[in-house]
């Protein structure tokens, strides 16, 4: 939980009793004054992850290993994952793209995850966004952009939210655990999207594939960085993830809504005592996580791909349920995660060309990663030095 | 069976909760071992049993020193334990609860039933328990199922019966007969070990006492030696006087009104049948009844928690029934929840979040959709200070509080604001005399403030001594009313209609 | 997140019965509405097969008597359980209603044409068979209390072994490496959620993703480049005497492959073991109240361990089935949610191997008839045929929460002190 400091607390507290003991103010500033952050905090929030994503590594190169991968390719392609995530201009770009669906489809998880709800349907309701998003952007021909990218945005966020819904209503009035309504919902998402796909209207002309009609220029996301190097994929995406970011950490941890949602999932019996109405939250919470991932899906259609193909969401949706764990369900949290994660992304994709080893590399690490993240008894007993309980004499500042 | 206990010390993290303990345990002989919650009595047994491995010290059975790796080797070893909270599989049988860990079987590791209920039968015969061995756990009263759990004792041929707070769930009449039990368990050789914090029990039933305060052992004796008094005194440190004192209610307008209320459950079983009562400005009203009787369904009837399926609810004269939790919130409903930990608190929240948990949404703390942390924060010290709430700091987790300071926290929350009736649901369950006393006279304030205030409790002396009025609850009815003005009402009667003999008494 | 914990407020409206029988009701309409076919057409099943010993002749249905039959009963279970709410009866109207319904499809679909029952049910069976081994996987993990949400993973897993094992040592190997492999991941599940208390459903769906990716890794590291490793010999069919001459019973039970079988023991087994031997009750125990047990000598972590191990393995056996048992060949997340499923058969099936059972060849025959009617050339896209095992999956999740008690302990870890 961060909160700023209340250091305004004597000018605002009202002089309501003036007849108190003279130390009842100097105690009252003592219950208000914010607690040190203990080292140990620190230390579990910084180095578990950091030793969860070297661990990772390490046992993907084991794996490597044992797939005769030779040792000499194996560096090559750690080189690669560094080079093709942060070694250019154009790396960087890679990764931000990257982790901008991740990014907000984490949110969307993490956000519902605060309200005691595993929303496993992220990628689902990409599915679902995207392709609303796509049919959008090619169907409202003449409008100018400032319309147009706005609303198809904003149709595939809707879709998005209602498929969540759907999950989020089942367990509201029937108990149907959201993790197996969810992934189903997955599984029916992917077959409708191929139906679709092939529908007339849908389907691209002429082709016989699966495959939309493109976004219109009307309601593509623009590029931030063409004027350094054409072939630069980063879009105003970016934005829209900072703001996505800002507004879940507005929304969890200072509005109504949000403790709401928070006291519903630590706690349920405390949020029914508090009057909160259980199935409401579950609803909206499910509707605001599926707006969330129906947004990642729709930057991906009008910000990178053009267009909706067979399966064009590429595992992001589950890739996020790791961004959200390794965030820890804060929003600051999974941006870095999901930062992490694009960069792995972007690296893996040049690791494949670079090293010639397959890409689905990257997703026994980022699994290993939440393996390691989720149990952090178990990196504890790894690593016992770094966390003994000694006295910091300086340094060691993160 | 004879077991001496010589130095145990157990410590949990920073709480040492045995230290040096010497006990000695003898057959044909209840040695009752008083001591108030969070005292050590627990722990102590669960090394005794082998739940926990000590840190130090030793267990002598009749001459040889022994360590227990785990509960069996207590088992084996002929110690049989009651736990407080049941430890029997609601779904499973009589027979296969009793048989659990022990079962004889036949080839192939096949379960042999008939075997196992030939022998319960023979002990549940000798002993004139009658438990029915077929029912299912979860069909049968507390009562029997406490039974249930001294078979299970005695069929691993125990010698030696640890009973942990066997009494707290039972009617005052159950506790007879449940004494009937103890008392042949004795005179057939047992050794009892009888672990209560209820000083008139140890009177009645112990033949030896040790009183254990704050992990260690601070009295031994033959409990005729003891008066009341020595015995609270022991047990808590200090003097105490148990009675509030206090004074005679000046009851005003009805604030509370129920008429004809009742409520059916998911299964459409009624769990409150035409329930009436009434509770008056300026008295305390409680209700007593073994725990399960409805008392959970009446708070939440009240309360807005649940929606009643027949009768009205009023308060101040104005019809609430259809109201919701928050509308009743509003107009002055305090509500104590009956497990601060399920439902009354969130742990992993701060203090100061916690103060506000049901109540986030209103202007003191909200402003439109956002909430005025610094607002709540400084809320949130001020009535850490006014109920005694002892924290460092309002940012700290509530979980970590003691136990009695989240009541309080709890407490707080409820009383700070300006509230005309009170329902207190078992307000001082699991917590320490100190915050039991604090709680009380809390609770005696907003009376005395000219507030309503209803008391639903498990325990009897806490109805006895706080009520101006009592009614008791059996199976979702009220089968009784007493007037306890000046502590007038009789235990006695108070205790046949919990049971469910139907006899109301004149108001 | 837990949903079995009744957070909803006692109630006298049972939302979720009135909403189980809206759909039947709606389905009833579909069937009625939809499902048209002339009335004197007739639907034509074959029972006995050219080379068979016993001949029996041919059954055959009334199409659109039958379909219109068939709404109503439909609409008159929906109609009961929407007015009179579940009770006792939900899952079996449940039942019957799913049961129905595909009857419903599968008779308007071959409405003036012919198939061949006997290859109906038979298929049914063989489609049964991972979803039934998935859920007794749960059911070996869930009533010692622990949620296996890995059992997806762990048919993947399976599927792999067996085909690169199958491949490398020959099918019986494969299957020993296949069960060894899920035990191997039952043994992770078991030490990530016994052992370091990671959230249980957070721990069984990063053992998924992880499954996943090492599969799909090798499959594409290596299986590309060197085909001969992912290149079984399936299982053929074996016919036991006699039995497998009965017309329509022994095609469909008796002439069968390894893994119908052995299924058919492992249910059988499961059952005498969790309800009638010593261990058993010690293992619900462990699922119903640990504690309990623990204070009766029990050793609730050892007893844990072997369960959700053991579930490992048999839910590698139910994957070898993906490869060994039917093309021999691994492809990238071929197990396409039958774990899930698996796990809605576990609750329609009460977590009894028996129930599983049932509620397997239930999914199993929904599975076969979207095979069946897409080959019948109905007007139905193949998307949406395929749809229907997942559809009737979250039915059966909403329709039945709640209705059968899950082993109380379930989600939890057991803390000593």
């Amino acid at each position: 939980m961060t909160r700023a400091p209340s250091d305004t607390a004597p000018d605002a507290a009202p002089d309501a009793a003036p007849d108190t003991a003279p130390d009842t103010d100097s105690r009252l500033r003592a219950l208000l004054a914010p607690t040190i952050a203990t080292r140990g905090d620190l230390r579990e929030v910084v180095l578990i992850p950091l030793l969860a994503v070297f661990l990772a590594l390490v046992i993907g190169a084991l794996i490597m290993m044992a797939t005769s991968v030779a040792p000499a390719t194996i560096l090559k392609s750690f080189v690669a994952m560094a080079d093709g995530s942060l070694g250019s201009m154009n790396a960087i770009s890679e990764t931000l793209t990257a982790s901008i669906p991740l990014v907000m489809a984490g949110l969307g998880i993490g956000l519902a995850f605060r309200a005691g709800l595993f929303n496993i349907g992220a990628e689902g309701q990409m599915v679902v966004g995207g392709l609303a998003t796509a049919i959008a952007a090619f169907s409202f021909t003449g409008l100018p952009m400032i319309l147009h990218l706005p609303l198809a945005l904003l149709i595939g966020m809707s879709v998005g939210a209602v498929y969540a819904a759907i999950a989020g209503v089942l367990r509201a009035t029937t108990g149907a655990h959201e993790v197996i309504s969810t992934i189903m919902l997955n599984l029916i998402s992917f077959r409708l999207l191929d139906y679709l796909l092939r529908q007339p209207y849908i389907q691209k002309e002429g082709r016989a594939d699966p495959i939309s009609r493109a976004v219109l220029e009307t309601a593509e996301l623009p590029r931030l960085l063409t004027f350094l190097d054409p072939n630069l994929r980063l879009h105003l995406g970016l934005f829209i993830m900072l703001a996505a970011v800002a507004i879940v950490w507005w929304l969890l941890f200072r509005s109504k809504l949000g403790f709401a949602f928070r006291i519903s999932g630590e706690n349920p019996g405390a949020a029914r005592y508090a009057g909160i109405r259980a199935g409401l939250t579950v609803v909206l919470a499910m509707a605001i996580a599926g707006a969330l991932a129906g947004l990642a899906g729709a930057t991906q259609v009008s910000g990178v791909l053009g267009r909706a193909t067979p399966g064009f969401t590429a595992g992001i949706g589950f890739d996020a349920i790791a961004v959200a764990l390794l965030g820890r369900s804060h929003p600051v949290g999974i941006l870095l995660a999901g930062l992490l994660f694009g960069a792995l992304e972007a690296g893996g994709r040049q690791m494949q060309v670079d090293a010639g080893v397959s890409i689905d590399m990257i997703s026994i690490i980022q699994a290993l990663i939440i393996i390691f993240v989720a149990a952090p008894l178990l990196i504890k007993r790894l690593f016992p030095p770094l966390f003994r309980n000694r006295v910091t004499a300086g340094g060691g500042h993160e | 069976m004879n077991i001496e206990i010589r130095g145990i010390s157990k410590r949990f993290g920073p709480v040492q909760a045995n230290q040096d303990i010497d006990l000695d345990i003898r057959a044909g002989e209840v040695l009752g071992l008083l001591g108030e919650n969070g005292a050590g009595k627990s722990t102590l047994m669960n090394v005794l049993s082998g739940l926990y491995r000590p840190d130090s010290g030793d267990i002598i059975i009749d001459g040889t020193a022994v360590s227990f790796d785990g509960p069996g080797d207590s088992i084996a070893a002929g110690i049989g334990m009651v736990h407080q909270h049941f430890m029997l599989v609601p779904v499973f049988s009589v027979v296969e609860n009793v048989i659990l860990g022990v079962e004889p079987t036949g080839a192939a590791d096949y379960l042999d039933l008939d075997a196992a209920r030939a022998q319960v039968q023979q002990i549940n015969d000798s002993y004139g328990m009658e438990v029915p061995s077929d029912a299912l756990i979860e069909d049968l009263p507390v009562g029997i199922q406490q039974r249930v759990e001294i078979l299970k004792v005695l069929f691993r041929s125990a010698d030696v019966l640890i009973l942990d707070e066997p009494t707290a769930v039972l009617t005052p009449q159950e506790v007879e007969a449940f004494f009937g039990i103890v008392r042949a368990l004795r005179d057939a050789g047992k050794a009892i070990v009888f672990i209560t914090h209820k000083l008139h029990e140890i009177l009645e039933i112990a033949d030896r006492v040790s009183v254990l305060r704050q992990g260690r052992i601070v009295g031994n004796g033959v409990p005729s030696e003891f008066s009341e008094a020595d015995l609270a005194e022991m047990m808590v440190g200090r003097p105490v006087s148990f009675s509030v004192g206090r004074e005679a209610a000046t009851p005003g307008q009805p604030v509370l009104e129920l008429a004809d209320v009742s409520l059916l459950d998911a299964g459409l079983e009624a769990r409150l049948q035409s329930i009436s009562m009434t509770v008056r400005a300026g008295e305390i009203v409680g209700v007593a009844g073994v725990q399960g009787n409805g008392q959970t369904e009446l708070v939440e009837a009240i309360t807005g928690l649940a929606s009643v399926n027949a009768g009205r609810v009023t308060f101040n004269g104005i019809d609430i029934t259809a109201t919701s939790v928050r509308q009743r919130h509003r107009m002055g409903i305090a509500h104590i929840p009956e497990d601060r930990l399920k439902s009354g608190m969130v742990a992993g929240f701060t203090v100061a979040e916690n103060m506000v948990l049901n109540r986030y949404y209103d202007e003191r703390v909200a402003r439109g959709v956002v909430i005025d942390w610094s607002r709540a924060e400084e809320q949130a010290a001020a009535a850490c200070l006014k109920f005694d709430v002892r924290t460092p700091s309002v940012f700290l987790g509530a979980g970590s509080l003691s136990g009695g300071n989240q009541q309080k926290m709890v407490v707080a929350r409820e009383l700070e604001r300006d509230v005309r009736l009170v329902v207190a649901s078992q307000p001082t369950r699991g917590v320490d005399v100190g915050s039991i006393e604090f709680i009380h006279q809390q609770l005696m304030a907003c009376r005395d403030a000219g507030n309503a205030v209803l008391i639903i409790s498990s325990e009897l002396d806490e109805i006895l001594d706080l009520s101006d009025r009592i009614y008791v609850m059996f199976e979702g009815r009220v089968t009784a009313e007493f007037d306890n003005q000046d502590s007038c009402a009789d235990r006695n009667a108070i205790g046949l209609a919990m049971a469910g003999v139907n006899r109301t008494e004149a108001a | 997140m837990n949903s079995q914990t009744t957070a909803a407020a006692p109630r006298a409206i049972d939302w979720r019965a009135s909403i189980t029988g809206g759909a039947l009701i709606l389905l009833a309409l579909v069937i009625a509405f939809l499902l048209d076919s002339p009335w004197d057409s007739v639907s034509t099943f074959k029972i006995s097969r050219p080379r068979d010993v016993w001949v029996v002749g041919h059954l055959t249905l009334p199409s659109q008597w039958f379909t219109t039959i068939a709404a109503v009963v439909l609409a008159f279970l929906g109609t009961r359980l929407f007015l009179k709410g579940g009770g006792r009866w939900t899952t079996l109207s449940l039942a019957v209603a799913l049961v129905i319904l595909a009857m419903a499809f599968l008779v308007w679909a071959t409405a003036g044409k012919s198939i061949s029952l006997t290859g109906m049910l038979q298929a049914t069976v063989v489609r049964a068979v991972p979803i039934a081994l998935a859920a007794l996987g749960g059911i070996l993990c869930e009533r010692v209390g622990v949620i296996n949400i890995a059992i997806e993973g762990m048919l993947l897993a399976g599927a792999f072994a067996g085909a690169l094992f199958g491949s490398l040592m020959g099918g019986w190997a494969g299957i020993i490496c296949a069960m060894l492999i899920g035990g191997v991941f039952g043994l992770l599940l078991a030490v990530l959620v016994i052992t370091y208390r990671v959230d249980q459903i957070i721990a069984g769906v990063v053992i998924n993703l992880f499954v996943l990716g090492l599969t799909s890794y090798v499959s594409s590291q290596v299986f590309a480049e060197f085909r001969w490793l992912n290149k079984a010999t399936p299982f053929r069919a074996f016919k036991i005497p006699v039995l497998g001459d009965i017309p329509l019973v022994g095609p469909v039970l008796f002439n069968q492959n390894l893994f119908v079988y052995g299924a058919l023991i492992l249910v059988t087994l499961s059952t005498y073991y969790l309800f009638h031997t010593r261990f058993g009750l010690r293992a619900r125990a462990v699922g119903e109240h640990p504690r309990a047990a623990d204070t009766l000598g029990i050793d609730v972590i050892k007893t844990r361990y072997a369960h959700v191990i053991a579930a490992g393995m048999v839910a590698g056996f139910g994957g070898a089935w993906f490869t060994l048992g039917s093309v021999g060949r691994f492809d990238e997340n071929m197990t396409f949610g039958r774990g899930f499923i698996g796990l809605a058969a576990m609750i329609f099936g009460r977590w009894h191997p028996l129930g599983a059972l049932a509620a397997a060849l239930i999914f199993g025959f929904a599975d076969s008839l979207q095979q069946k009617l897409s080959i019948l050339n109905t007007p139905i896209p193949s998307e949406f045929l395929s749809m229907a095992p997942y559809i009737a999956t979250i039915v059966v999740v909403a329709g039945l929460v709640g209705q059968a008690r899950p082993p109380a302990a379930i989600g939890k870890p057991y803390v000593k002190d």
